[in-house]
C-alpha cells in the first residue's frame, strides 16, 4: 500500500477546534445564566406595585432595609413566584431532555408518558369529590392528590416495563395509552362537577405560580439537587445512548437499567413540577430542543442548557402573564403556549441541521 | 497477556440453534485474525458472546487464564471492544464527540487536556480529521463506518473485535482501514479478530483464518491452508480457485 499522505487538518488543529467549541459552550451556558437573572430581577419589578429595580436588589440583598410593604411584596409575594418560576422551568426541561433522550423520541415530555393528565386527574379527585389520597395534608390536597396520581402513573409505567421489558416504542404507547385514560376520567369527573368546581378545575389545568410558596420552592431545590447530580454523574452513558442501543452496550452502558433509572429521576421531577403549577405545555418539549440546536447533545451541554432554558422560558412567561393586561396575571400554562411555538417554528425553519429525520 | 480462546460455546435465538460446541484454540497476540464464513453462519453472535452482550447456554470465554464471564459486564467490555459497525446517526453529536465518548469510556464528567490531545490524534490519524466538527447524522454510511473505527481504536483494550469493519468502503479506504487495524494489533500486541465477506482482503491482511459455518467452526489457520481447503467452497456453495497475484499476494476467485 503506497504511504498516501494524510488529507485534512493536523491533530493539533482538531484538538483546537474542539477547545474552542468547549469554550463556547462555556460561554453560551455563562450567558444563558446572566440573562436568566435578568428575567427574574425584572419578574421580581413587574407588576402593580411599583419598585426600583435597584430599590429590589438592595432589599434582596439586605432584607432590613426595606419598609414592611415592601417586604411583603417582594420576599412573600414575588420572589417565590420568580424563583419557582426559574425551578419548574429547570425541572421541566431537565425532565423533557431525558425523556427525549431515554425515550429517543423527539416528541417525548411529561405529557407523553401521561404524567400531567395522571396530575390533572388526582387534583379533580380533590377538587371535584373531595378526596384527599394522603390523609392529614390539610389544604395542600390537591397538590398532593396530583403528585400520588402522578407517581402512581409512573409506578404503572415501571412495572409495565418489569412485564414487556424496556423498548422505548413500548413506553411511548403505553404512556399514550394512559394519557387518554386520565383524559376520559377527567371527563367523567368533569361532568358531574358543579360550575364552581369545573371552574376551579379549569383554572387548575391552566396552571399558575400564584401558588408558589418558599416550602415549595424548597422542594423543587431539593429535588433537583438529589437528581441533577445522579444525571451529570451518568452523563456518558445518556450520550451513548443517542448512538444507539448496539454501541452505547457495547461501551458498557447498561441499558434498560439505565431507562429505568432515569425514567424515575424524571418521573419525581414532572410529577412535582406539574402538581405544584398545574398543567404547563410545552417547555418540557420546547426546552430541551432549544438547547440541542444551540449545543449539541452531549450532555455536558446538553443538560445544563436544557434546565436553563426551561427556566428562562418560563420565567420570560412569568413575565409576560402579568405584562400583558396591567393588574391580571393571566395563567402561564396558555402564554407559554402563545409566546413559545412562533419563536420555536422560527427557531426550526431557520436551522440547518435536522436531527429527528 | 496471551490471547483470547474459546471452548465449547452454545447458543440459540429461542429454538433455533446458531453456535454448536465453537471453539478454538488461543488467537496469537499482535497477529490479526480473520473470521469468515457466509451470511447468517453466527459470526456477530460470536462477537457478541465474546463480548459479552449475549449469554451463551454452554461453554466458556478465557483471556489468558482469566474467565471472561468472571468479570462484570463493564469489565469485560473494558478488556474487549467491540464495535458495532453502524450506529443510528440521528443524533446531534459531532465526530469529535463521538470518538472522546469513546476514549472516556463512561468515566467522569470532566475532559482532560491529554484526552483531547489523544482523540485529536485519532482523528488524524484515522484520516477524517475533516469530519471532526461534522455531526453523525450528516456522514455517509462509509463515513460512519470509518468513525466506528477509529472508536474502536482510541479504546485501549486486550481483545478488539471487528465486524465487517469495511463493508461499505471504497477499495482505497479498504485497504486503509484494515492496514491500520493490522498496525495497531501488531504495535499492542493484543488480539484482533475481524469478520469479513471479502476473502481476498481476508487473505491479504489477516495471519490466521477461522471459518465459520453451520454454526461451527469448519476450518481453522494459516489463509494458505484455509482458502485452498475443501470447506471453504462447500460452506460457500460455489466454486473456488486460489491463485498468487502478482505481488505474492494470494488471489481468491469464486465460479
Amino acid at each position: 500500500m503506497p504511504d498516501t499522505p494524510l488529507l485534512g487538518p493536523s491533530a493539533s488543529d482538531i484538538a483546537t477546534g474542539y477547545r474552542k467549541s468547549i469554550t463556547k459552550r462555556i460561554l453560551i451556558v455563562g450567558s444563558a445564566i446572566a440573562v436568566l437573572c435578568l428575567t427574574v430581577l425584572l419578574d421580581i419589578v413587574s407588576g402593580p406595585f411599583d419598585a426600583s429595580i435597584g430599590r429590589v436588589i438592595q432589599v434582596i440583598l439586605q432584607p432590613t432595609v426595606a419598609t414592611t410593604n415592601e417586604a411583603v411584596v417582594i420576599w412573600d409575594l414575588r420572589l417565590p413566584v420568580a424563583l419557582m418560576a426559574v425551578a419548574v422551568g429547570a425541572m421541566l426541561g431537565v425532565a423533557g431532555a431525558e425523556m427525549q433522550t431515554i425515550l429517543n423520541n423527539p416528541l417525548a415530555d411529561p405529557f407523553t408518558l401521561g404524567l400531567s393528565s395522571a396530575a390533572s386527574f388526582g387534583a379533580a379527585l380533590a377538587i371535584v369529590l373531595g378526596w384527599s389520597l394522603i390523609p392529614g395534608v390539610g389544604g395542600l390536597f390537591v397538590t398532593v392528590n396530583a403528585f400520588v396520581v402522578a407517581m402512581l402513573t409512573s409506578l404503572g409505567l415501571f412495572a409495565f416495563t418489569r412485564l414487556r421489558g424496556v423498548s422505548p416504542e413500548a413506553m411511548i404507547l403505553v404512556g399514550i395509552a394512559m394519557l387518554f385514560t386520565f383524559n376520559a376520567l377527567l371527563m367523567f369527573l368533569q361532568y358531574g362537577a358543579s360550575e364552581i368546581q369545573l371552574a376551579q378545575l379549569i383554572f387548575w389545568q391552566m396552571g399558575s405560580l400564584a401558588r408558589a410558596t418558599w416550602e415549595k420552592v424548597g422542594i423543587c431545590v431539593a429535588l433537583l439537587a438529589v437528581v441533577l447530580p445522579y444525571f451529570v454523574y451518568k452523563s456518558w452513558a445518556l450520550t451513548a445512548l443517542r448512538m444507539g442501543e448496539d454501541k452505547a452496550a457495547a461501551l458498557g452502558v447498561n441499558v434498560s437499567g439505565l431507562r429505568l433509572a432515569v425514567l424515575a429521576g424524571v418521573s419525581l421531577l414532572s410529577a412535582v413540577a406539574v402538581s405544584f403549577v398545574g398543567a404547563i405545555a410545552f417547555v418540557g418539549l420546547v426546552g430541551p430542543h432549544i438547547a440541542r440546536m444551540i449545543v449539541g447533545e452531549d450532555q455536558r451541554g446538553f443538560l445544563p442548557l436544557s434546565a436553563l432554558c426551561g427556566a428562562l422560558i418560563l420565567s420570560g412567561t412569568s413575565i409576560a402573564s402579568k405584562s400583558i393586561t396591567p393588574g391580571v396575571v393571566y395563567p402561564i400554562g396558555m402564554i407559554t403556549s402563545l409566546i413559545g411555538i412562533p419563536f420555536f417554528i422560527s427557531l426550526i425553519l431557520t436551522q440547518r441541521k435536522r436531527h429527528w429525520q | 497477556m496471551s490471547g483470547l480462546h474459546v471452548t465449547g460455546l452454545d447458543f440459540a435465538y429461542g429454538s433455533r440453534p446458531i453456535l454448536k460446541g465453537v471453539g478454538f484454540a488461543p488467537l496469537p497476540t499482535g497477529k490479526l485474525t480473520a473470521l469468515i464464513g457466509p451470511n447468517a453462519s453466527g459470526k456477530s453472535t460470536l462477537f457478541r458472546l465474546i463480548a459479552g452482550l449475549l449469554k451463551p447456554n454452554g461453554g466458556q470465554v478465557h483471556l489468558g487464564d482469566q474467565d471472561l464471564a468472571k468479570l462484570s459486564t463493564r469489565k469485560r467490555l473494558q478488556q474487549v471492544c467491540f464495535m458495532p459497525q453502524f450506529f443510528t446517526a440521528n443524533a446531534a453529536l459531532t465526530v469529535f464527540d463521538v470518538v472522546m465518548m469513546a476514549q472516556k469510556q463512561l468515566r467522569g464528567w470532566k475532559v482532560s487536556s491529554a484526552d483531547i490531545d489523544a482523540v485529536a490524534e485519532a482523528l488524524h490519524r484515522g484520516g477524517i480529521g475533516h469530519l471532526s466538527e461534522a455531526y453523525v447524522s450528516e456522514l455517509s454510511g462509509g463515513q460512519s463506518q470509518m468513525i466506528s473505527v477509529v472508536q474502536a481504536l482510541v479504546r485501549r483494550s486486550d481483545v478488539y473485535l471487528f465486524d465487517e469493519p469495511t463493508s461499505a468502503l471504497d477499495l482505497r479506504h479498504q485497504l486503509d482501514v484494515l492496514g491500520r487495524i493490522r498496525d495497531a494489533i501488531a504495535d499492542r500486541q493484543v488480539t484482533g479478530l475481524v469478520a469479513l465477506h471479502d476473502l481476498n482482503l481476508a487473505a491479504r491482511f489477516a495471519d490466521h483464518l477461522i471459518l465459520l459455518g453451520e454454526g461451527r467452526i469448519l476450518a481453522e489457520g494459516p489463509p494458505d491452508t484455509v482458502l485452498r481447503s475443501d470447506a471453504i467452497a462447500r460452506t460457500y456453495g460455489v466454486e473456488i480457485e486460489v491463485t498468487e497475484g502478482p505481488r505474492r499476494d494470494l488471489l481468491v476467485h469464486a465460479y
